[in-house]
């Protein structure tokens, strides 16, 4: 009854092709923007910056920069870890060896080796798919895991072998308060994801659904998969060097190169499928839900377990992480392969004819 | 000379334990076309179930003194555990995916490694336990008159390498020369296909990932009777993943061969390469070896070249 | 008002492609006319698909050599013959099916499009307006292939007879100078054909588009068709008009055997 699209007609091209054609859908979308900025810092206390939101903004920019290369490209990376960690080394070379250089151009320059390094590492998926590029991208993964380890320039000769970064300062604002680093968080993220959404929807996003849908139909209407492919990889990558580097600087402060390990890889691929893969609206979503399943099984399951009478200890709630996740994907990928997000356009669609069920 | 025969021969024996798990993989992959990216967790799983059998039938039968039967006890209650293991697995995951695509399939055995591995801990501990299944410890030396001081082998590694050698010959002969094999290797080809010639989809792959579990649990066994068992166990199959590509997804010879290459790379390279780059390369050496034979031969060493047609 | 049929723009010669032991085509030889109706025609498993795929570049040919507008290839490359101005349509359609009908479409103008990829990030100036240039060109053929309906559903749930049209209108959006059309009306009732003949008909009418046709139905091959080649096990066994062909001994053995 409240979300009909009835008259609404569209009378330009341009119109129908806008990214929230429904008034609705663009009405919503800029209430949520403004109440990201401007609500939430008055609502919510030092404990959700820190520990929700804003590792929650920058998951969800780098699992946009993933779904777009295996959500939308279909290339299986399981490598995205590494072009965050190099992301991350880039931008702190930048910051630290250059005099000067302000935050965000060190963080865009992260992401720009970041691009070198997964067009790089893309080329195998010119000549394989599927599992084995899964394989080949963990090449990625593991030799950038060494490279940060052993290398001792990247840290800077740094004797413990981490790296940090301290006093940010943008624009002459600090961004050393949880309110200022949401903030910065989530302008990237909004910025990032306009420009993303209208990569997808516009010609190289078709170039890429082409080449997940079937390569070599597209190869016979003209589009070089060389070229798709390669541009997957390398955007992919920018997005999540650029998260990398957020990562690094903004939530961690001083990191290690365990911080971009392949566990790292396995979340961002989880969140991207739980989420839903070529949508994203999905990567938030993914992005979301795990963050915040760690915390949501931390404080109900002792209070479960005191229901039932035994102490659940710290070790346990491990194991019950790793079980109720692993049992989450397999119900989600028998349930819905499409993820969060075809249940809410699913949600959407009910809407549409509410109160009528059909 | 010596020194470099004794890193080879200590290549090719780690090798053989890649071989191992590399086996479940192939088994897995040729019977039913999926990825199981799992086998690792089963590996630990398996020898976690295996190392709290041996220490609690003594307890649970009183035969404390007889170790030959409780140990044996204990492999068979962990074999049963892992054929619970494969029908759990069939009967929840596998018969609601049959014939989605090849990345649904892959993502849920994700999701049964985390399950698993969670699970696993939880039922038999986190500790690091020990196997021990008699295997001589001592090193035997060889070759002393060609070599001064003899080459040193070690007599559990042979024992190692002998026990998966045999069960490399059992496994390919099973899939050669009987009718399950050969209904495996249809249901491999195509899902649907199998199920409409009668087939029954849903045994054969209780089967299936029951003989993975089976040489999860060798594999465990002896990975664990030599690094103990705890968790770090199940990055054993990372380590594993570039000995299947190398060899190829499809090819039982592969992933043997394949295991044995990267296991005498990664002893060379690390022994001879690494002073010069800063040591600690094997954590990457077999997957830069994978991919670059992947650049050459897609399909790996043995494994079948994939035609598609549109 | 008839149709003026031009010079040679395609031209086959003396092509043999094998897998491994199978001999898919025999030294097969034939040539295109600028704006005629092509058919191929051919038993299952005569080679028909693999000689518009060697075409297309998807399958390479041991031997022989391809002719297109004076340019000889000895294998082609799918991209290039996309550039060159040849496009086809798959027996079992090989539509994009995560996309709508719409997105499907305009993927086949993806070879006009200019604009780099940071113009279309932002999304301003020249590659909105190159956006919605195309978006035009797609509706026009959606208008002639009447699916307008259609133009937002995921091609994945559309019925089948639906699909093929979608195929057909993919392959027009590259504004083609050669249409290869592989078995376009399988699996259509009689209303179905009747329309894919008139499309294919305006299509060769209007645009002057040369088509060469791989088709069953021989009702249609022979109204609709110029010339006719005909294949069997991989080798030629007739070339000519329909007539000449429907009186070939050698056709009417390999279609409906001889009483020995």
């Amino acid at each position: 009854m409240f979300y009909r699209e009835n008259g609404q007609f569209k009378t330009s091209y341009r119109a129908d092709q806008q990214i929230f054609a429904i008034t609705q859908d663009r009405v919503g979308i800029l209430l949520l923007i403004a109440f990201a900025f401007l609500g939430v810092p008055l609502l919510a206390d030092e404990y959700m910056f820190r520990a929700i939101l804003v590792p929650f903004l920058i998951l969800s920019l780098a699992a946009l920069g993933v779904n777009i290369l295996v959500g939308y490209c279909g290339q299986i990376s399981l490598g995205s870890g590494a072009f965050m960690a190099v992301g991350a080394y880039a931008a702190y070379n930048f910051f630290v060896r250059v005099d000067g250089m302000p935050v965000i151009a060190a963080l865009l320059l992260g992401g720009v080796f970041s691009t070198l390094v997964g067009m790089f590492f893309g080329i195998p998926s010119l000549r394989v798919k599927g599992l084995y590029l899964a394989v080949a991208t963990l090449a990625a993964q593991f030799f950038c895991d060494w490279a940060f380890l052993r290398v001792k320039w990247f840290t800077n000769d740094s004797a413990s072998g981490t790296a940090s970064v301290s006093d940010l300062q943008v624009f002459g604002f600090g961004v050393s308060t949880p309110l200022s680093k949401y903030l910065f968080c989530l302008s990237f993220l909004v910025v990032f994801g306009l420009l993303a959404k209208n990569l997808v929807r516009g010609a190289i996003g078709r170039e890429w659904m082409a080449i997940r849908d079937m390569d070599v139909a597209a190869a016979v209407i003209g589009i070089r998969p060389m070229y798709a492919k390669l541009s997957a990889f390398a955007v992919s990558s920018f997005i999540v060097g650029v998260a990398g580097g957020l990562w690094a600087f903004v939530y961690l402060g001083s990191w290690e190169p365990a911080a971009f390990s392949v566990d790292r890889s396995f979340q961002l691929l989880f969140m991207v499928i739980l989420g839903g893969m070529g949508s994203v609206m999905g990567s938030f979503f993914g992005a979301a839900f795990i963050v915040v399943l760690p915390i949501a099984i931390n404080q109900c399951l002792p209070v479960l377990g005191h229901l039932f009478g035994f102490t659940v200890d710290t070790a346990a709630l491990t194991h019950a992480e790793f079980i109720i996740f692993g049992a989450l994907i397999v119900w989600f990928l028998i349930v819905e392969p499409h993820g969060l997000a075809r249940l809410w356009s699913v949600g959407k669609q009910k809407m549409r004819i509410w109160p009528f069920p059909h | 000379m010596g020194f470099f025969l004794e890193t080879l021969l200590g290549g090719l024996m780690a090798g053989m334990l890649y071989s191992l798990v590399a086996l479940g993989f192939v088994l897995i992959y040729k019977a039913s076309g999926v990825f199981n990216f799992a086998q690792g967790a089963m590996v630990l799983f398996a020898a976690l179930a295996m190392a709290r059998f041996a220490e609690w039938v003594p307890l649970w039968t009183g035969m404390v003194d007889n170790r030959l039967v409780t140990t044996s006890m204990a492999f068979v209650l962990a074999g049963g555990v892992m054929f619970v293991v494969a029908w759990t697995v069939e009967r929840l995951v596998l018969r609601h995916l049959v014939n989605q695509e090849g990345t649904t399939l892959l993502m849920a055995t994700l999701g049964i490694a985390y399950l698993l591995d969670g699970l696993g801990q939880s039922i038999f501990g986190s500790d690091i336990y020990k196997i021990d299944i008699g295997m001589p410890k001592e090193p035997i030396m060889a070759f002393e008159s060609t070599f001064p001081g003899g080459i040193m082998i070690n007599k559990e590694d042979l024992i190692a390498a002998a026990i998966a050698a045999a069960l490399v010959i059992f496994l390919t002969l099973f899939f050669q020369k009987t009718s399950t094999g050969r209904a495996l290797r249809a249901v491999a080809d195509d899902h649907q296909a199998a199920q409409s010639i009668g087939i029954p989809l849903d045994r054969i792959w209780v089967v299936v990932w029951c003989v993975a579990g089976v040489v999860a649990l060798v594999a465990g066994m002896i990975w664990g009777s030599k690094l103990g068992v705890q968790f770090t166990l199940s990055t054993v199959a990372m380590r594993a993943l570039p000995v299947v590509i190398l060899g190829g997804l499809t090819s039982v010879p592969g992933a043997i061969l394949g295991g044995l290459i990267i296991g005498v790379g990664e002893k060379l390279s690390e022994v001879f390469l690494g002073p010069y780059v800063g040591g600690g390369i094997e954590i990457w050496f077999a997957y830069v070896l994978a991919l670059i034979v992947l650049l050459f031969r897609p399909q790996g060493l043995f494994g079948e070249k994939i035609i598609d047609r549109v | 008002m008839s149709k003026k049929i031009g010079d040679v723009i395609l031209d086959v010669q003396n092509i043999s492609l094998a897998f491994g032991g199978v001999k898919a085509l025999t030294d097969i030889s034939f040539n295109v006319r600028e704006h005629e109706i092509r058919a191929i025609i051919g038993p299952n498993g005569a080679g028909k698909s693999s000689m518009l795929n060697c075409i297309n570049g998807v399958y390479t040919p041991q031997h022989g050599s391809i002719t297109f507008r004076g340019q000889t290839f000895d294998h082609m490359d799918s991209h290039d013959v996309a550039t060159m101005g040849i496009a086809r349509t798959f027996q079992n359609l090989a539509l994009f099916k995560g996309m709508s009908v719409l997105d499907n479409i305009m993927s086949g103008r993806n070879l006009k499009i200019k604009s780099n990829i940071f113009l279309q990030a932002l999304r301003i100036g020249p590659a909105e307006r190159e956006e919605i240039m195309h978006r035009e060109a797609v509706e026009r053929i959606i208008d002639f292939l009447e699916i307008q309906a259609y133009r937002k559903t995921p091609v994945g749930q559309l019925p089948y007879g639906l699909q093929k049209r979608v195929d057909l209108g993919r392959a027009l959006a590259m504004e083609p100078q050669v249409l290869l059309l592989d078995e376009p009306m399988a699996g259509m009732n009689v209303e179905e054909k009747q329309d894919m003949c008139r499309f294919v008909l305006d299509v060769n009418d209007e645009f002057g588009t040369t088509v060469v046709l791989i088709e069953h139905d021989m009702g249609v091959v022979m109204d609709i068709s110029d010339r006719v080649v005909v294949l069997d096990y991989g080798k030629k066994i007739g070339d000519g008009t329909p007539d000449e062909v429907r009186n070939n001994p050698d056709v009417i053995s390999a279609y409906l055997g001889t009483s020995h």
